[in-house]
Order: C-alpha cells, then sequence, then structure tokens
C-alpha cells in the first residue's frame, strides 16, 4: 500500500499530513457524531469524524452500507443540524445550509415539471438574478455538462445519466464554494459510470472545484479523487486516509494501470473486513425481526 | 406517431360505431324503442333544439357542475394541503374523509332541500359534497407523495419556507391534485344529473326524464348525449389546465 497511497490512520487530523493543510483547508468538519434514537435502541451513525478539504480538492468518502456517508453528507450539507462536533468554511463555523455549499444528492432529484434549462435556472431564480442572465448561466452549465442540446426537454424525456448531469449542473450553476455530492451516479450502470466520471473530472479540471464525494463504488473513488477516506461500518469512523498520487488529468483509461489496480485492492482490503460486518449486522436484524 | 393519429383513431371507432348501431336498427337486430337509430337521436336532438329549452337546460347543468366543481377545487385543495402541512390534522382525518367518500351523500338532499328549497343551490351542494372528498384526499397524497429530495434541493439552495409551496409542493404534487379534480368532476356531474332526473328541477337531467316520461326515446338519448358533451368538455378543460400548469410532470 506504502507504495501507492499513504495511510493517515495515525495522523489526528485527515489532512494529508501536509502542515498548512489545515490552515488552507476550506471545508472542515471536526468530531463529527450523529445518534438516531435514544435508550437501548439508540444508533450511533458516525463517531468522531474528523476531515478537511482544501481549496480545489476532490476527496471521497467511502465506507459500506450503514457506514453514516449519507448522514455525514447531510450533516455538512446542513439538512441535519442536531449533531456532535462541527462544521467550518474558512475557518468559520455554519449550521444549516449554506449558500458556498452545493448540494448533489444520491436520488433522482431534477424536477419534472422543468426543462432541463429551467431545472439549472432554479438556484438562480431563488438568488432573484433577472431572467435574462440566468437564462445565459443555466445555458453556460448546461453546456459544461453537454447537454446544450437537451435543454428544452423535460426530465421524463432524458436518460438517467442525463438526469444526473442536469443536476450537477444546477448545483454548479449556484457557484458554491464547495461542491457536496453523495453517490450522484449511484443509479447508473459501471460503464455509464465510468463515462460520467471522465465528465466529472473535466469539469473538476475546468472549475478547480473544491468537491466531497461519497460513494460506494471503489473505482469510482480511486478514478476521481486526490485522497480517498475510508469509514469504518457502524459507528462510522475514518478508518484510513488514502492519497491518490495517480497523474492528472486523468480520464477513465487510467483503470488500465497496474498503480490504480494497487490502489483499487489496496481500499478493498480494508473495506472488505468492513463491509463484511455489515452484511453480518444485516443478515442478524432481520433474522431478529 | 403523429399528433392526430390518437384522437383520428378514437373518432373513426366511434363513427363505426354508429354506424353499426344505424345498420343494427335498420335491419331489425336491436329494437328501435330501446336503442333508437343514431339519425333517429341526432334528429330528436335537432328537434329538442327547435322546441325544447334544451340549451337552457345544458348550461343550467353545466353551470352547477362548474359552479361545485370551482366551489369542491377552492376548498378542497386547501384543506389537503393543512392534513399534509398538520400532520396532527392529517392523522386524525384522513380515515374520515375517505369513510366519507363511500357514504351516499345523496341522503342529505332532505335537509338541502329544508334549507336552501327546491332548486339549483341544493343540487349544488350535494354535487359539491361528493366532490369536495376526491379532491381533499388526492391533494392530500400529492403532498405527502412528494419526494423528500425534492425538498431538500430547494433547502439546499436555501429557498425561503414561504416560497417552498408555490415553487417545489405544489408543481410536485399537482398531477395528483389533477386526479383528484377528474374524480371531482365525475362525482360532481353523476350528483348533479341524477338529482336532476329525480327531482325534476331542471337541467339535462329533468330533459332525460321528460323525454322518457313522453316515451320520446330518441329525444331522451339525444339529452343523454348533451350530458356526455358536459364530461367531454370538462375532461378536455382538465387536460389543458393540467398541461399548462403541470407540463412534463
Amino acid at each position: 500500500m506504502a507504495e501507492y497511497g499513504r495511510d493517515c490512520r495515525a495522523q489526528p487530523f485527515m489532512t494529508s499530513g501536509h502542515g498548512s493543510a489545515q490552515a488552507s483547508a476550506v471545508l472542515t468538519a471536526e468530531g463529527i457524531g450523529k445518534r438516531f434514537g435514544s435508550g437501548a435502541t439508540a444508533v450511533t451513525a458516525i463517531d468522531e469524524v474528523t476531515l478537511s478539504v482544501k481549496q480545489g480538492e476532490l476527496i471521497s468518502v467511502i465506507g459500506p452500507s450503514g457506514c453514516g456517508k449519507s448522514t455525514l453528507f447531510n450533516i455538512i450539507g446542513g439538512l441535519i443540524t442536531d449533531y456532535e462536533g462541527e462544521v467550518r468554511i474558512d475557518g468559520r463555523r455554519v449550521s444549516g445550509c449554506h449558500p458556498d455549499i452545493g448540494m448533489v444528492f444520491q436520488e433522482e432529484s431534477t424536477f419534472p415539471w422543468r426543462t432541463a434549462l429551467e431545472n439549472v435556472e432554479f438556484p438562480l431564480e431563488v438568488r432573484g438574478l433577472p431572467a435574462a442572465e440566468r437564462r445565459q448561466r443555466a445555458q453556460q452549465f448546461l453546456g459544461l455538462v453537454g447537454l446544450t442540446e437537451f435543454a428544452d426537454r423535460y426530465p421524463g424525456e432524458l436518460s438517467g445519466g442525463m438526469k444526473a448531469r442536469t443536476a450537477i449542473a444546477r448545483t454548479l450553476a449556484a457557484h458554491p464554494k464547495i461542491l457536496l455530492m453523495d453517490e450522484p451516479f449511484g443509479a447508473l450502470d459501471e460503464q455509464t459510470r465510468l463515462l460520467l466520471g471522465d465528465r466529472l473530472s473535466q469539469i473538476h479540471r475546468e472549475l478547480g472545484q473544491t468537491t466531497l464525494l461519497i460513494t460506494h463504488s471503489i473505482t469510482e473513488a480511486v478514478h476521481l479523487s486526490d485522497r480517498v477516506v475510508v469509514m469504518s461500518y457502524r459507528p462510522g469512523r475514518i478508518k484510513r486516509v488514502v492519497d491518490v498520487d495517480l497523474p492528472r488529468p486523468r480520464s477513465s483509461e487510467i483503470i488500465e494501470s497496474e498503480q490504480f489496480g494497487h490502489l483499487v485492492a489496496s481500499i478493498w482490503h480494508d473495506l472488505r473486513e468492513e463491509a463484511s460486518r455489515g452484511l453480518a449486522a444485516d443478515e442478524a436484524s432481520r433474522r431478529s425481526s | 406517431m403523429h399528433r392526430w393519429l390518437a384522437p383520428a383513431a378514437g373518432f373513426a371507432v366511434l363513427v363505426l360505431a354508429l354506424a353499426a348501431l344505424e345498420w343494427a336498427a335498420s335491419v331489425g337486430w336491436v329494437s328501435p324503442f330501446l336503442t333508437p337509430p343514431p339519425s333517429e337521436i341526432a334528429a330528436a336532438g335537432w328537434r329538442m333544439a327547435a322546441e325544447e329549452p334544451l340549451a337552457s337546460a345544458f348550461f343550467s347543468t353545466l353551470g352547477v357542475v362548474l359552479a361545485a366543481t370551482v366551489a369542491a377545487a377552492v376548498m378542497g385543495i386547501p384543506a389537503g394541503w393543512a392534513m399534509y402541512r398538520f400532520p396532527l390534522l392529517g392523522n386524525a382525518y384522513e380515515n374520515w374523509v375517505a369513510a366519507l367518500f363511500s357514504a351516499p351523500l345523496i341522503l342529505l338532499y332532505p335537509l338541502f332541500l329544508v334549507l336552501f328549497g327546491r332548486g339549483p343551490l341544493t343540487i349544488g351542494m350535494i354535487g359539491f359534497l361528493s366532490g369536495v372528498i376526491p379532491v381533499i384526499l388526492k391533494t392530500y397524497e400529492g403532498f405527502t407523495a412528494v419526494p423528500v429530495v425534492l425538498v431538500n434541493v430547494a433547502r439546499s439552495f436555501n429557498l425561503p419556507e414561504s416560497a417552498l409551496l408555490r415553487k417545489v409542493l405544489l408543481p410536485a404534487a399537482l398531477p395528483t391534485v389533477f386526479t383528484g379534480l377528474r374524480l371531482c368532476f365525475i362525482y360532481t356531474t353523476i350528483n348533479v344529473v341524477g338529482l336532476e332526473y329525480l327531482v325534476d328541477v331542471g337541467g339535462l337531467g329533468f330533459m332525460v326524464g321528460l323525454m322518457y316520461d313522453r316515451y320520446d326515446i330518441p329525444a331522451m338519448y339525444a339529452a343523454v348525449t348533451f350530458v356526455l358533451l358536459i364530461s367531454m368538455l370538462g375532461f378536455s378543460a382538465a387536460e389543458r389546465l393540467e398541461r399548462r400548469w403541470g407540463r412534463g410532470a
């Protein structure tokens, strides 16, 4: 492992060990914990999760089902407000949804009664931009995700991948400082995911957008990220951070490389144990219910 | 496929069915007393338009049905939204409203007769009551079925709570709300025409009964055809409104 990715397990903060990283972090989550329920039935979803993301960095959080990835996404995005720890943007503590954070959701989230263009216009409409300006900006971001030709189509007329891209364009149009994505291609097949990963990688390169990606796909995490945060099964804690030192710019062709294979194998080595725990816990809970 | 192909096919089937009925009646396969040939029905309709107050009966029924439907929409949609917005209200009343749906509300006619007298208002009230229940239920169902993720998207963009209803909840619930409005129109029309028929207070229902009493069967069918025309107008209007307000949904 050490040859291709750096293990940051021993470090108190997962800022990949750079001395100035903490200072230059755009997004910091410190000691995040969340319990659901109370008493004997209480479940600790995540516990003492601390991470920071630097300007322009793309970090993936990966873990087995039930490790609290989506809970972390909702806490950082401001949709869950009662939790332990704190979230900071540029050092300032934030609470609730913040205009500096743009969220892309796991579920299909385009508005079916709006065309692709009108969907992308939505955040600009909320901000009260004049119609002409928001139309121009929406067209620009729709072009960025390669959907110019489909601007007037309704989501019902688009494929799953096109809807996912529309949702990304809509979030980017709001010009967030930090892009937070929860398995944006989760509902798509592997090949489409790889191709859309290429598109995402290209957008990241063009915009230099600071991004935190929640995923359950090791391939996707290694393909896109500068660092991969591996989480343990419940309670979700950071098990390990892997630096992905593959050359950029990257395309999905990178998966053919030996380095890529080593990184995937190394992450799976850690994740396998956690995924097995998750599976066993799931089976046990189904047996008892 | 051409846009006009489906309506043209529907129209062609109707014309064929009418032609088949005309032929079956002419060769004596169906009794003209039970099912007169369409040509006789058309002639009777023409005759009624000249000799009977058909137009006023048509507009009277249409007016009562529309007034009851609009009143049911104006009161039912906010009521359904309130049941969603205040879960206590929704949990408390959903089953009650659903139970009312299967209740024979027409039995309230004597009460309304005392309150409003023997006229269109009484009939309209029965139409309204039978129509408002599906509007409330479907509006409630529509709002509760709005995917949480759409609300979360709006929140992530800091959409104010005050705009959430207008920008997200209502458009997302609109297809189901329109299902409720269509059901409302159906139940209102059935109850209004049915009561007109039973209590002789004018309108197309009364005309159907009158023609039946005169043994003028073609004219009775002509009056029934005008009732169908009201149904078609209502559905066509609902479709246009839904297309205009709920595009793509």
